[in-house]
């Protein structure tokens, strides 16, 4: 099966832009210090508001800073935010979904209505109402919060997933036997959601960056750590939009951007594995098998 | 709209409506069901409104009243200090307590007053931004919602031909991208290098707000970049999320009957497939507006559009209290409408959720 | 003008796949005469279901007819049109007024969302432009009181319907616009014994008064004695036999026939002991040498797993056996 999924074009493109995001999170401080030699909060201040040029070569911000230094330390912020929300965020996911799914009755309905709660709600402006409160807090700080009120969105998935697996032989059958629910939940259930709950932490690592991103962007990050969002939120404020600076703002935008569409290219590996139903058949073996059919009728006749 | 999980979701939709197929059971009012869903939601959105201030290190009551003083001079009189400690907690009284007088002051529409506009209460900022936010997600999420699914249902109806695979990956694509950022974009380009919309607001200065021709006129002019950026981030989860409920409702045995009765292709995929796959996708929908309305105060803020998102900036920026609970409050209770909208408008697209003789 | 309504030569249905293609129909050769009953019996997997959505070319992707000819006598029309090579909008001339087809499960085959009626004046309306709503919803009713069912069911949705009625309206939509051909695959496997009966005796009466011919799909062999004029039993993608009901009941010669026949209870007998077929239908992808059949076959001898069968005429039926074959006659001596 790991074999299958690896074997698409999608889900390694994805996967190899990922890794390269996750090595520069890891790297990115080290390597703009160590092999660049740029800083992200020096303030060059004979070139301020420059563009791409030999020296800065993503150009300067409105203070002199390098914007090149601020996207690849920026990285790390972000996809620790991402990180620390996905975690949370899957976590209760899946402790709600499988429970629901597996235990039925009171305590389903009682779930389900909690997830559709959370589901309902507008869940971005309680965490903005939440972070005007904690104001400054770091990534990991924002990282809980979005995970704490954004792990509605597949909890449905999994329930309706483990009510379904629920009902299959094997879990009948173990269940027969006496088999502990927990050890049902882990053993026989869980390899089962591997696909599912992945996908889910994918989704909600993007979600995670994507909505640090919007808080930073609103000021709710703190001051002193450079993420994609704070950056896009101080070429805001520093005028990058009039003054057309297209180098400060437009590349932590397409950092997100390629980030999320390197996510979304492996869950499309993942959902045709998963979810048979909507691979469809090779378009050109049908035309080919149609065209022999329809040549043979016409030389009969 | 920036769930990837929404395919998986909405391709799971499915079986649960067959489910009820399968089973007719009785249920008293399909509607009256939901109310009381919605009524739940809205405890738990005022319970929640009522426990974070509570629950914040430091107390926002005492912070207030002394950012009250400071700003005019003078320590507010006893009745707002009152309805501070009610809204924002109290030391010397129980949580219990608490809780009831919080809910009787919000019973009759008491919000408070704002900090950082002393002394204006928010009920009324609050009455003057809501009908902006109502104008611009409704209209956006309206458009993105009929665009989105439209592509979507041409685009299931022939999975795996070339509008599929143009439409469908950039859909996805679109998805991922920062809400607010192709906000700013759509600035730069449309209104600083094209000049074709205003850079940010919500009218003309020149016009008066009211009920009169060039004041509407220029509110959509205004709106009209706003609504574009929030359509354009929005559509793309639609039409994945629509394009797979196709995929799987053509492989229905209906479909394939209405085929074999000869009918005209349009017929088959209107009626027969697109009608049913349009169900799951309304669900979504309800369950998509906190969303949608959370991501337009984004745009609100890239844009100064005089919304509910601006005004929760501000107050945010200025640790506005009152404000910000009365401002999440209302967005929870719009919210709510909308869904309770898109629950109607699926009973009158689905027979089955109507009381079955 | 010929008798035959419908003559199917050589239909091969394949799906297709990377990996290679299977053949759920191979060679399908037989003929359906004006106002006949065909029953087309055998076990699941045996390609039956296949045939009919291919005979129908409602075959789906990876589903697709790589040869043969379908030829269809509808009424009207002088020369025999060859159903395989026609395109979707070719086809929709042909489709309901001249060929119908009942499916399994009435449930899923009614749109839950459009009330009863509505899906049958669609139809009406589209194949006779002149008839108006009035016209289309009075010729509803009737068609809906051949099966026994009232005008108000018309206002029903298919959910507040009980599963026989929902499958008797099928059948009544499936005589909407005079078909010469009703297609039915496996009618009446959704609803209980009762109902069962009422639905069949329903469907001969109506091809009496309406003179309709009937392709009939089922797994369930006695039915179709009680029901079809000739019957064609399948196996793995093959037709194996072909003969009148009564000869397939009581002069089966296949061995697969016979074993089929041993497998239901007789309906007018006392109850003997069955005996059902040793061993489980072939995996299409995998079919055995020979006649696929001969890893079950109690009658194999020397060709059976070397060399294919070929369906000919033993008497007045067809099969495909090397027991009944002649160029292989002095084997079966020997």
């Amino acid at each position: 099966m790991v074999l299958r999924f690896l074997s698409g074009w999608k889900v390694r493109a994805g996967l190899t832009v990922f890794l390269l995001f996750c090595l520069l999170a890891l790297l990115g401080p080290w390597f703009c210090s160590s092999v660049l030699h740029i800083s992200p909060t020096a303030l060059d201040v004979d070139s301020v508001s420059t563009p791409p040029s030999a020296g800065h070569l993503l150009g300067t911000t409105a203070s002199g800073q390098d914007v090149l230094a601020q996207l690849i330390t920026g990285a790390r912020q972000s996809m620790i935010a991402g990180l620390v929300a996905s975690v949370l965020g899957t976590s209760i996911a899946v402790l709600v979904g499988v429970t629901a799914g597996l235990a039925g009755g009171v305590v389903d309905s009682v779930l389900t209505a909690l997830t559709n709660v959370f589901l309902t709600m507008p869940a971005f402006a309680l965490i903005f109402v939440i972070s005007g409160y904690t104001q400054g807090g770091g990534p990991v700080v924002i990282g809980i919060i979005i995970g704490i009120f954004g792990w509605a969105g597949g909890t449905r998935a999994l329930r309706s997933q483990t009510l379904s697996l629920r009902n299959r032989d094997f879990v009948v059958a173990m269940r027969m036997l006496g088999e502990s629910r927990v050890r049902l939940a882990l053993v026989e259930v869980l390899p089962h959601l591997i696909g599912w709950i992945s996908a889910m932490f994918l989704g909600g690592f993007v979600g995670g960056v994507l909505a640090e991103a919007g808080l930073a962007f609103l000021g709710l990050s703190s001051a002193s750590t450079v993420s994609w969002g704070s950056m896009i939120s101080e070429a805001q404020q520093g005028n990058a939009l009039l003054g057309g600076m297209w180098w400060w703002f437009a590349p932590p935008g397409l950092c997100i951007a390629l980030l999320g569409a390197s996510v979304t290219l492996v869950n499309f590996g993942i959902d045709e594995i998963s979810n048979p139903r909507l691979r469809n058949a090779r378009r050109t073996l049908v035309r080919r098998a149609r065209q022999a059919a329809v040549k043979g009728a016409d030389s009969d006749e | 709209m920036t769930d990837p999980m929404m395919a998986s979701e909405a391709a799971l939709a499915e079986p649960a409506a067959k489910e009820q197929t399968a089973r007719p059971r009785r249920r008293t009012s399909y509607l009256g069901k939901r109310l009381g869903f919605y009524l739940l939601v809205t405890w738990v959105a005022v319970t929640l409104n009522f426990f974070i201030p509570r629950l914040m290190p430091g107390d926002p009551a005492t912070v207030m009243i002394a950012q009250i003083t400071q700003r005019t001079g003078q320590p507010p009189n006893p009745a707002t200090v009152e309805s501070i400690r009610l809204l924002f907690g109290s030391p010397d009284q129980s949580l219990i307590t608490q809780y009831w007088g919080y809910l009787g002051q919000l019973i009759h529409g008491d919000l408070g007053l704002s900090i950082s506009q002393y002394p204006v209460p928010v009920a009324d900022l609050v009455m003057s931004a809501l009908p902006w936010t109502l104008m611009l997600v409704g209209s956006a999420t309206a458009l993105a919602f009929v665009i989105g699914v439209g592509l979507g249902i041409l685009v299931g109806w022939r999975p795996g031909r070339g509008l599929d695979s143009v439409v469908t990956p950039l859909s996805t694509v679109v998805g991922v991208v920062p809400y607010f950022w192709v906000a700013l974009l759509a600035v730069w380009i449309f209104a600083v290098k094209l000049r074709w919309a205003p850079v940010s607001g919500g009218y003309a200065p020149d016009a008066t707000p009211g009920f009169n021709l060039p004041f509407m006129a220029s509110a959509l002019g205004y709106g009209a970049l706003p609504v574009a950026t929030i359509v354009f981030s929005a559509f793309g989860g639609w039409v994945f999320g629509q394009r797979n409920m196709m995929v799987t409702t053509l492989s229905e045995d209906y479909v394939l009957l209405a085929r074999a009765k000869g009918l005209p292709g349009w017929t088959v995929m209107l009626r027969y497939a697109a009608r049913n796959a349009l169900l799951p996708s309304v669900t979504n929908f309800a369950l998509a507006i906190g969303g949608l309305v959370g991501g337009s105060l984004l745009t609100e803020i890239v844009f100064s559009y005089p919304g509910m998102g601006f005004l929760l900036f501000d107050a945010v920026s200025n640790r506005d209290y009152p404000t910000m609970q009365a401002v999440f409050l209302l967005i929870t209770l719009t919210v709510l409408l909308a869904n309770f909208l898109a629950d109607s408008l699926y009973v009158l697209l689905d027979p089955r959720t109507r009381e079955a003789s | 003008m010929s008798d035959d309504l419908l003559e199917v030569r050589g239909l091969t249905v394949e799906y297709v796949a990377e990996g290679g293609s299977v053949r759920a129909c191979d060679d399908v050769s037989f003929t359906v005469r004006r106002g006949e009953i065909l029953g087309v019996a055998g076990e699941s997997g045996s390609g039956k279901s296949t045939l009919i959505t291919a005979l129908t070319r409602l075959e789906r992707p990876p589903a697709v007819t790589t040869a043969g000819q379908i030829l269809f006598r509808p009424h009207g029309v002088a020369e025999p049109i060859d159903l395989v090579p026609l395109t979707e909008k070719q086809l929709r001339k042909h489709r309901w007024r001249d060929l119908a087809i009942v499916m399994q499960s009435a449930m899923n085959a009614l749109n839950p969302v459009l009330r009863l009626g509505a899906q049958f004046t669609d139809v009406l309306r589209h194949h006779d432009r002149g008839l108006g709503r009035a016209g289309a919803e009075r010729r509803t009713e009737e068609l809906l009181s051949l099966v026994g069912l009232t005008a108000a069911q018309a206002r029903s949705y298919p959910h507040e319907l009980s599963g026989g009625t929902r499958q008797r309206a099928t059948i009544a939509l499936a005589l909407a616009c005079g078909a010469d051909l009703v297609v039915m695959d496996e009618p009446t496997t959704a609803v209980d014994v009762v109902m069962q009966r009422q639905i069949l005796a329903n469907v001969l009466r109506l091809r009496d008064e309406l003179g309709f011919a009937v392709v009939l799909v089922t797994h369930d062999l006695s039915l179709l004695v009680e029901l079809a004029d000739r019957i064609a039993i399948m196996y793995a993608g093959k037709i194996v036999e072909v003969g009148t009901a009564h000869d397939i009941y009581h002069r089966p010669s296949h061995p697969y026939t016979a074993g089929l026949r041993a497998s239901f209870p007789p309906l007018h007998a006392p109850v003997e002991r069955l005996h059902g077929i040793p061993g489980t239908p072939p995996d299409l992808r995998r079919l055995p040498s020979g006649c696929a059949f001969h890893p079950r076959c109690p009658k194999r001898f020397e060709p059976c797993d070397s060399v294919v069968p070929r369906l000919s005429a033993v008497g007045d039926q067809e099969v495909a056996c090397h027991l009944h074959s002649h160029d292989r006659s002095e084997v079966v001596d020997a």
